[in-house]
């Protein structure tokens, strides 16, 4: 049980690592920024593509979507770092994996805000145009509004998802939290720097889980 | 023509199709093996908090939470590289199954769940009105209706989670993508991570297809 | 007013409007009646290009409603009030912010003017104290009612209502009927779709009759129900009244 403790929970060598993993998380959080704002924009503008009545705009944006859907996010990324140098494009890690992520994001984003749109009842729009709104005016006055509060439990889980993804930026030496974690373990020969990077995950992301859990047991009422 | 030389090198493919092969056949038989057993242990878990003793219901709410909080990454390397210490030493595909095996069922034990509270009071006590036990009316008229529900979010959950198999490379599991990316290195040839996208568009384009004709199918439900 | 020309519509190969003229004048208030697929809606749903007229030609005041586009037609829309049948409030915005969303965002009226304009129509169909409440929170009567408001609010020079009463309970029918017959009162062109056939008799200035994609009749209120010519127009009053005939 004491090896346990010391090789687990050592908190002598959490508190070294502690400021390696607090710079970690910082670029964790940056990661994260960036990645959710580029996938809400880009899964908001596939969504609108693939409901579009042209079929120039629908079928490329239901084809990037599902391909990117059957795409690990992890070979994506892999592609994007040690592949496209290939063609003569190198990436700095945070570029590559905001590159991947963008690609892998947006498309799962499209899908949620693709459901929001269609929950909107097609009243809503006539009741809009019919006023004299304009198509642009009525997307974002009365149907996103709605749509987004219609999927609002999937759009955090989403972004739980995506949180959860950063993770993967270690693979391509990113200093995130887990490599900074996991370089402390490599260190250390101890596991504690990686429970603290697993508390400090939980932190973060259980409070969002709880909520998750509450919606949709709320919906399942109504 | 350089473009076509760097991703799709002809002589590349020939030389490393083998092994390619071969590492499909891991990540196939992986995500079967994650798959049936992170379905079937959620459905347990569901089942058994339907019981309502808070000595099951607060573990396995906390094995929900943590398991859907947690980027499963950290949890793989902790157990890779935290658990031989204590004397337990798991091969990486052992440690590939649990884990993602139990974020699988992290997951679907709250859609489980989700769907067994959205079948209404009324269910049961007609079950329990006309003769059947607890048991029968869960497993005869609950439970049928709860998977029913939850087959669209379970499509997409799984495919989620068995895309993650990619992340068996980093522990030095011989699937597609650690085996294409060292193929990549051996090469000097961007092909082998070209190969890597296909094989895995191949596995999951047709369940991604499968998941939007699903989706249509069971929108009654939701 | 509002003027319809050889109007044509149809839906892949079904044929819903046939040749269908009518002239509305100012201040008139047209009553459309006939069976439920006869067309009576998608030629309201035409006149504010909801539905695209496969043919033939809308004017509203001698401009052109079937030749404009985009920003044109929204400009169009705004002289064209409409209340649907299921209300269509939008159920994220309080009453006021329904009736002040066009104004702000189409007419490009100031935030204090169109919260002015709001208040005053709220009045006018009686509701100005639930102005501060959420859609879902009033009865089906009182969200037309707002709806008739927010149509109301843009100064419309024709209002269109597509069965306003046909979703209501019928205790609250009376209420919405009451501020279309004080509307009338005031002078507003109107076009009503709708089965309430004791309005139509006391309020309406003429009656139309579609059967079948046609206006097979129209006249006065006392030609219609009280001298009905067709054959069809006869069998459609009887089997809405089997106890009069």
């Amino acid at each position: 049980m004491s090896n346990f403790i010391d090789l687990f929970f050592n908190v002598g060598i959490m508190a070294q690592a502690w400021p390696l993993l607090l710079k970690g998380l910082i670029i964790t959080l940056e990661l994260c920024a960036v990645v959710i704002g580029l996938g809400l924009v880009g899964g908001l503008l596939l969504a609108l593509g693939a409901l579009s009545p042209s079929k120039w705009l629908k079928w490329p944006s239901v084809g990037f979507i599902d391909l990117f859907r059957a795409l690990p996010p992890l070979v994506l990324l892999v592609f994007v770092f040690s592949g496209l140098p290939f063609a003569g494009l190198e990436l700095s890690p945070f570029m590559a994996v905001v590159v991947a992520f963008f690609l892998n994001n947006s498309a799962y984003f499209a899908e949620v805000f693709r459901a929001g749109i269609q929950s909107v009842p097609k009243g809503q729009t006539e009741a809009a145009r019919a006023t004299g709104l304009s198509k642009a005016q009525t997307l974002t006055h009365v149907v996103l509004p709605q749509a987004v509060r219609n999927v609002l439990p999937d759009l955090l889980s989403n972004t739980v998802e995506v949180v959860k993804l950063t993770s993967l930026a270690s693979v391509v030496s990113l200093s995130e939290l887990l490599y900074s974690a996991n370089m402390a373990r490599s260190v250390t020969y101890n596991s504690s720097p990686l429970i603290l990077a697993a508390l400090i995950y939980l932190a973060i992301l259980w409070p969002l889980v709880r909520l998750i859990s509450r919606y949709q047991r709320g919906l399942a009422v109504h | 023509m350089r473009f076509l030389d760097t991703f799709f090198d002809g002589a590349v493919m020939a030389k490393y199709l083998p092994d390619l092969l071969s590492a499909i056949v891991t990540t196939l038989w992986l995500s079967a093996i994650i798959v049936v057993g992170g379905l079937a242990l959620g459905l347990v878990l569901a089942c058994l908090r339907t019981l309502g003793r808070w000595y099951l219901t607060l573990p396995i709410v906390a094995f929900a939470d943590i398991g859907r909080a947690l980027p499963p990454l950290v949890v793989i390397l902790i157990f890779y590289f935290g658990l031989p210490g204590l004397g337990i030493n798991l091969s990486g595909p052992m440690v590939l199954i649990l884990v993602l095996g139990g974020v699988l069922a992290a997951f679907a034990e709250e859609i489980f769940w989700a769907g067994l509270t959205a079948v209404s009071k009324g269910q049961w006590e007609a079950g329990r009105a006309t003769g059947l036990s607890f048991a029968q009316t869960l497993f005869e008229i609950a439970l049928p209706q709860a998977i029913r529900m939850g087959i669209p979010p379970l499509v997409n959950r799984a495919l989620a989670i068995t895309k993650m198999t990619a992340l068996g490379s980093v522990i030095g599991v011989k699937e597609i993508l650690a085996v294409s990316s060292s193929a990549q290195s051996f090469s000097g040839s961007a092909t082998p991570l070209t190969m890597a996208a296909l094989a895995y568009l191949a596995i999951f384009l047709p369940v991604v297809i499968l998941s939007r004709l699903l989706e249509r199918r069971y929108a009654w439900a939701v | 007013m509002l003027e319809i020309n050889q109007l044509e519509k149809s839906f892949g190969d079904t044929q819903v409007l046939t040749s269908i003229d009518l002239s509305v004048k100012p201040g008139e208030l047209v009553f459309v009646i006939g069976p439920s697929g006869s067309g009576k809606s998608t030629m309201l749903r035409c006149c504010n290009r909801l539905e695209e007229p496969t043919s033939g030609s809308i004017l509203l005041d001698g401009e052109h409603v079937t030749a404009c586009h985009g920003a044109a037609l929204d400009k169009m829309r705004l002289k064209i009030g409409m209340v649907f049948q299921g209300f269509h409030l939008y159920p994220h915005k309080s009453v006021l912010a329904n009736v002040m969303l066009a104004q702000v965002k189409a007419l490009k009226r100031s935030k204090p003017e169109a919260k002015a304009r709001a208040m005053e129509m709220l009045e006018h169909v009686g509701l100005a104290h639930k102005a501060d409440a959420m859609p879902s929170e009033l009865s089906g009567g009182q969200q037309q009612r707002v709806a008739i408001a927010r149509a109301l609010a843009l100064d419309p020079k024709v209002m269109l209502f597509d069965e306003p009463t046909s979703a209501l309970d019928p205790e609250l029918v009376g209420s919405v009927l009451k501020v279309m017959k004080q509307l009338r009162d005031e002078g507003m062109t109107m076009v009503v779709v709708s089965h309430e056939m004791d309005f139509a008799r006391e309020a309406a200035d003429r009656v139309v009759f579609m059967d079948g994609g046609v206006v097979v009749e129209a006249g006065t209120p006392e030609e219609i129900f009280g001298n009905p010519k067709s054959e069809r127009l006869r069998a459609f009053l009887s089997r809405l009244h089997p106890s009069d005939a």
